[in-house]
């Protein structure tokens, strides 16, 4: 049986997921501006293929998955830094995933706009 | 009330891997998860094996994993609890049998942090005394008793036994603090291995574990912190300018 934690666990559990997930971005990232020096039909065929609406929804958990990946990390970073601030953690976090609405809410309109209003 | 609770057993004799094995047994609903289970060792089966001596939340023998959380079965209303309560061994140490971890490897790294008076003073004739406020620092530290619910709760240990554990961090944290000790920089050159306090990552499941409401994060941030500023400080006093 998983670990039943509590907001500590799984915002832990969150933070290695969307670690990994942007490391794997980056890696792909990495691999598909490199095809250019394959020549350039070949990076615009990659390019193509991010245009679709699918990977356009993908961005948006990507922008998702970096801000939380920061977010978190500031917070833990202040509890690190002010150990009486472990008293309140759970405040900390509930403070962190608002910034996070108000800031992805926004971001996702505005990147999904495109493909809503065709 | 009728109570089902399920149990992972493992007999190292018999089994090749644990299996879980149901029993329904009759208590009242303010008994604690360890009177059900005296009551399935007592009434159904005889061969069930798990520690516990106090019955009374002091001597830390009993702890195990209870619904998915590290609690002690004599601390734990059943009334509390969602049915069927499901029992098993803490995590991360090795199953002796049934709800019997092997602790040996956690008392190893308990004794590590020694967890003594350490100073070079000549004993006084009466107490070693220190003020209140002294005495205060390490107050939260000195409640624990070593039941290891903090250390199988985390994900940093299940990930590499060899890091030190909450558990010992805490028994460190309890002399490093005190005014009378002079071990603190032994003991923080042990802590400050790549097996000490730096795996820790903040999750606080050992702060959610401790049955004594110990601040386990709070006392691991502080032995970090007293780590980094021990680090940072010039090793000689700094030149004056003139
Ligand atoms: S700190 Fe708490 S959970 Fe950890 S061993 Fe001590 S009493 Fe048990
Ligand atoms: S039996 Fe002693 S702490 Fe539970």
């Amino acid at each position: 049986m998983w670990y039943r934690g509590g907001i500590g666990h799984w915002s832990w559990l969150l933070h290695r997921l969307t670690g990994v997930g942007v490391l794997l971005f980056l890696c792909l990232h990495i691999l598909d501006t490199s095809l250019i020096a394959l020549g350039p039909q070949h990076y615009n065929a990659i390019m193509g293929v991010y245009r679709l609406p699918l990977f356009r929804v993908l961005e948006v958990g990507l922008v998702a998955s970096v801000l939380f990946h920061a977010l978190n990390g500031v917070r833990i970073i202040l509890i690190d830094v002010w150990v009486d601030l472990t008293r309140i953690h759970r405040l900390l976090f509930q403070i962190q995933m608002a910034c996070f609405t108000l800031v992805m809410m926004p971001v996702a309109w505005i990147m999904l706009r495109p493909l809503l209003v065709q | 009330m009728q109570l089902d609770i399920q149990i992972k057993r493992f007999n190292p004799e018999q089994d090749r891997e644990p299996q879980w094995r149901e029993y329904t047994v009759t208590l009242e609903p303010t008994d604690r998860v360890l009177d059900a289970l005296h009551a399935v060792k007592w009434h159904h089966d005889g061969s069930l094996a798990f520690r516990r001596s106090c019955a009374h939340g002091i001597c830390g023998s009993d702890g195990m994993m209870i619904n998915g959380r590290n609690r002690l079965a004599c601390k734990v209303l059943i009334k509390d609890l969602r049915q069927p309560i499901m029992v098993e061994p803490m995590r991360g140490f090795p199953v002796v049998k049934d709800l019997i971890v092997d602790m040996a490897g956690f008392f190893d790294k308990y004794r590590s942090v020694r967890p003594y008076l350490i100073s070079d003073e000549a004993p006084p004739r009466t107490e070693r005394l220190q003020s209140p406020a002294e005495r205060e620092r390490y107050e939260d530290t000195t409640k624990c008793i070593l039941c290891g619910a903090c250390t199988t709760s985390c994900p940093s240990f299940w990930a590499n036994s060899a890091y030190v554990g909450p558990a010992a961090i805490v028994q460190a944290h309890r002399f490093i603090f005190d005014s009378r000790d002079q071990g603190r920089a032994e003991r923080s050159a042990i802590l400050n291995q790549a097996s000490g306090v730096w795996r820790c990552r903040t999750i606080f499941n050992c702060t959610d574990a401790c049955p004594r409401g110990i601040n386990v994060t709070k006392a691991i941030g502080e032995v970090k912190k007293l780590l980094v500023k021990a680090a940072t400080r010039p090793p000689h006093p700094p030149p004056t300018r003139d």
